[in-house]
Formats: structure tokens, sequence, C-alpha cells
């Protein structure tokens, strides 16, 4: 039905946004890419060479390297478990009729609003600063020995902080993917003689595996990324021990102003997640035939 | 029989979710609390804060101190700002891929997306030289324009999945009538769009408020929002946990209500429209 106007008319509409998002992907993304091959130091202008790949090989073969994409897959996987099978386990009881729905999924859901640096400081200094926060309290109350969780288990205590933020997005997701069960279908199979866990197994799940699969790649993109958390509680430490690639990357870049460094790992963090990416595009564009 | 079961199971459930739901908020609770209390309180062990007379100095304090004020409208600059002009790009576009789609939308479109799983990281070196060598640094200009970037493909796609289900049939019956394309959008689209813009409104100002990678690389004091102006409470003197509290009050308040008026939007939104 569109005409050649209507066409015209459209991809001039178009055309900014086009545009702009293209300028804003070509043109720093040339750049990195063209300083991951340069010897070049912010502190030392005018010293720029090419390199080559010596880079990429310095990169790669940092020990940190190896420890930041150690703590990235820590990172995102004890977040993925703890929010999936708690976000499934708190979908199903919320699905459930109760007095207060209202109220008490709009607690549920208050977390993912906190900004990054509130939430990461409010648990480090509120709960577990070993002297002062609630952890520290009920440890002494307890009889036991105050634990100080950002020193002694600094990536443990950032999935658990990163977790409490994105808990509420998994179990937000599932509980509108559950709703959208056809109430029949389980009563029939209540009928037929399937007990909880059957019901669950059989015809839940499987109704809730496509918004698994999308709860799993969206934070994913989120969760390589994750960088307030990092830098307002540990610093990236003691050491290494809590440092991802985001932070590694960033230390190197605009703590060290080795650009080229940076501009390398930089290079490789896009491959990563554009690995994901992939999966991710494919699931979407799926839905857009539908 | 078979009432009194559901009654009982009903009363099960309540308590369990209301013990998980205050649960999972009670950090939340726990801030609001010490925000009025004073200083020296709000170190005590839980009991004795309770217990503890009920303040107002430290919102007094955060703001005498640090001008606290500045950085709340650092945020609702850098937030609104970043939304209303994505939103003057998206329109558009998003209307003109809703009804008018051509053989490559949907590329177009899945392009769009991925410019959005592009990692900070990536680009954060070029960025930074950019806006250091264009006085860019630490202005709220500069971090308006990386806001809209970075968003511009939620709020096309949010629109987009909006757009869609309005009946084209209502165009084309305005376009019989004589409206021009002008009429249309004024007349037709836009009150029909109204709901659809708004919620995506509201989330994006939520996800440029709470935006934690740039804000914190591109800022030092001047043009500073409430994420970087919070993080500066990492390295404190002194006591600090009411000032930190209430200044967390103030910033999440805000977000925290719009995000309660938008939670139905915010899952379609954030999926892309994988899950509605």
């Amino acid at each position: 039905m569109a005409t050649q106007h209507s066409r015209a008319a459209a991809r001039l509409m178009i055309s900014p946004a086009v545009l702009l998002l293209l300028g804003w992907m070509i043109v720093p993304l040339s750049m990195t890419l063209y300083f991951s091959f340069l010897r070049y130091n912010l502190l030392m202008p005018g010293m720029e060479e090419f390199t080559g790949w010596t880079n990429y090989r310095f990169f790669l073969t940092d020990p940190a390297f190896f420890a930041a994409l150690t703590n990235t897959l820590l990172l995102v996987g004890g977040v993925l478990l703890i929010t999936v099978i708690g976000g499934t386990l708190l979908a199903l009881l919320l699905d459930q009729p109760f007095w207060g729905q209202g109220i008490v999924r709009i607690m549920v859901i208050a977390p993912f609003f906190v900004m990054p640096t509130v939430s990461a400081l409010v648990w480090k200094n509120m709960f577990m600063n070993p002297v002062n926060g609630l952890f520290g309290h009920a440890a002494h109350w307890l009889g036991l020995e105050p634990y100080d969780f950002l020193s002694q288990a600094p990536l443990m205590s950032i999935i658990g902080i990163v977790s409490w933020q994105w808990l509420p997005f998994a179990t937000l997701i599932l509980l509108t993917a559950l709703q959208s069960l056809d109430q029949e279908q389980l009563e029939a199979a209540e009928m037929d003689g399937a007990g909880a866990v059957q019901r669950f197994g059989y015809i839940m799940l499987p109704h809730l595996a496509r918004a698994i699969t999308v709860v799993i790649l969206i934070q994913t993109i989120f969760l390589l990324s994750i960088f307030a958390e990092i830098l307002v509680t540990t610093n990236g430490g003691p050491g290494t021990a809590s440092t991802n690639l985001t932070y590694l990357i960033y230390m190197q870049s605009l703590l060290q102003f080795d650009v080229g460094g940076g501009s390398a790992g930089g290079v490789i963090a896009i491959i990563l997640a554009n690995i994901v990416a992939i999966f991710l595009m494919r699931m979407i564009g799926k839905n857009l035939d539908a | 029989m078979a009432r009194a079961a559901t009654t009982q199971r009903k009363a099960i459930v309540t308590v369990a979710a209301w013990i998980v739901g205050i649960a999972i908020f009670f950090p939340i609770l726990w801030i609001v609390i010490l925000s009025f209390k004073s200083e020296g309180d709000a170190i005590r062990t839980p009991l004795e804060v309770l217990r503890a007379q009920w303040t107002l100095e430290s919102y007094t304090t955060v703001q005498e101190r640090s001008n606290y004020l500045r950085h709340f409208w650092n945020s609702v600059v850098l937030s609104v700002g970043s939304t209303l002009i994505g939103l003057i790009i998206a329109v558009p576009a998003a209307w003109a891929m809703a009804f008018v789609p051509g053989k490559r939308t949907k590329d177009v479109l899945m392009w769009m997306l991925s410019t959005k799983m592009l990692p900070p990281v990536g680009v954060l070196v070029p960025i930074y030289l950019i806006f250091r060598d264009l006085g860019l640094l630490d202005s709220r200009v500069g971090l308006v324009i990386v806001l809209t970037l970075i968003n511009l493909p939620i709020i096309i796609w949010m629109l987009y999945t909006y757009f869609r289900e309005i009946p084209g049939e209502i165009l084309e019956a305005a376009r019989m009538d004589g409206a021009t394309l002008r009429d249309e959008i004024l007349y037709v689209l836009t009150p029909m769009a109204v709901p659809g813009i708004a919620s995506t409104l509201l989330l994006n100002i939520i996800l440029a408020w709470n935006e934690a990678f740039w804000t914190l690389n591109l800022t030092a004091a001047k043009a500073a929002p409430l994420t970087a102006f919070i993080a500066s409470y990492s390295s404190p003197e002194g006591l600090f946990y009411a000032k930190l509290s209430a200044a967390s009050t103030m910033a999440i308040a805000p977000i925290l209500i719009m995000g309660w008026f938008s939670q139905k939007q915010l899952v379609r939104g954030l999926t892309f429209g994988a899950v509605k």
C-alpha cells in the first residue's frame, strides 16, 4: 500500500537515528581498533608508534587478564545461577493467590530501581562492614567472629550484591511469563493426577524456557559490564581477586594511561560480548517474525 | 472442605510471600530508617538504632556540606534531557518502521539492537579522548549526548513494539479522508501512541538516572550526577552512615516511585518485546 512518496518520507524519518547510531558505532570502534595496534601512553605524548600485535600479546599473557576472565565468568555465572533459580522460585510463589499481592510485588521489584553505586555502598557499609554492619552485629549477637566479607571473599560478596539487584528483573519477567500460562491446561493435568512436581516439570518449565533464555541473555549483556559495584566496594582487590574484564581495561586505560593496551583489551571484550549477542539477537529476531 | 483448604493455603502463601518480600526490600527500608537518625546513633546495634531519636539533620548536612541539590539537578537534566532528545529522534524512526515497513526494516532494527550489545568499556578510551579534546569531560552536554546514544536503541525498540499494535487501517482511513502526513501524526497517531510513548519515557528516565559507567568515567565534580556523587562515599572521612543514607534515600526515591508506575511496561521494554 505504501506509495513512493511515503517510502521516501519513511527513509527520511529513519535516517537521523541510523546516522547517529552508525557514527556512535563506527567512529569509536575504529579508533579502539587503531589504538590497539599502537604503542600509545598518555604520559608519553608524541611517542606513538605502530607495534603490531604487541598490545594483544601483553594483554593476553598478563596473569591479570586470566584472573579477570575467570572473575568475569564467575561473576556472570554466579549471578545468573542465583537470579534464575531464585527468580523462578519467587515467581512460582508470587503467582499464587495471597493477600497483599500488589504490595509484595512492589517490594520485590524495588531493588532493581536502586542505582548501582547506592546498592553497592549500602551493602558494603550497612551490612558487610565487620564492625558496624548488620551482619557484624548479628555475628556479635550470636557470639561468632565477625566476618570481613569484602576483604575475605570479595568476589562472592559482589556476586551477592549484584544478585540482589538483578533478582527482581528475573522474577518480574518469569512472573509475567507464568501469568500467560493457560490455567485450564494446569487444571486438566491436575485432574489427570499430575502432582505439583510433574506439573512444574512438564508444563510450567517448558512454558518458562523461553523467558528464562531471555533473562539469561539480557542479564549476561549487562553483567559482562559490571563496573560501578566493583569501583565503590573493592577497587578490584585485594590484588586482582575481584577484578573483572571491564574493570581491568578501565584500570589499564584511565589509571595507567596505557591507551594501546586498554584498547587491545577493549577489542577482546567486544569479541566476548559479541558471542553472547549473536544468541540473543537470534532469539529476539525470531520473535519479530511471529 | 475445599474452601477451607484454599483459605488455609492462601494464608500460608501470604505469610511466605510477605516474609520474602520484606527480606528483599529490607536494605532499602533500613537506609530510610538510618537517614532519619543522627550520625552517632546510626552505627549502633539495630535495636538501639530503632530506639534512637528521629531527626532530619542528615538531610540538611548533606545539602550544606556537598551541595546535594546541584548533583540532584544534574541527574534530572541528564536523564530527562537525554530521554527527550532520544524521543525526538526515535519517534519518527519507529513510526516509519512500524507503518511503512520495507524489505530491510527488520535488519535495521536488529542492527540498532546490536549497537546496544557493544560493551561500553570497548569504546571507553576513544570516547574519553574525544571528550578531552572537545572539552566535553565533566560537562552535562557531553553526558547527555552519550546517554542519548546508548539508550536510543531501547527507545526505538519500545516505541516500535507499541506502534506496531496500532491498526494501520485507521491511518489509511485518515489518509482517505484527506489527512496529510502531518495531520496523521498529530491527530491520529499521537493520541493512540501517547500511552506507549509515556511508558518509554518513564523507563528511559529510570535507565539514564541509574546509568553508572559513563557518568562515573566522564564526570568529576561539576557535572556529576547522583550516581557519581554517591560513589564519593566509598572513601569517606569520619562517620557517614546517616549522611550516606540520606543522600541515597533522596537519590532513589523519585525513581522508585516512577518504577512502580511503570512496572508493567518494564518487562516489555527490557526484553525488547520478547516477553509481554
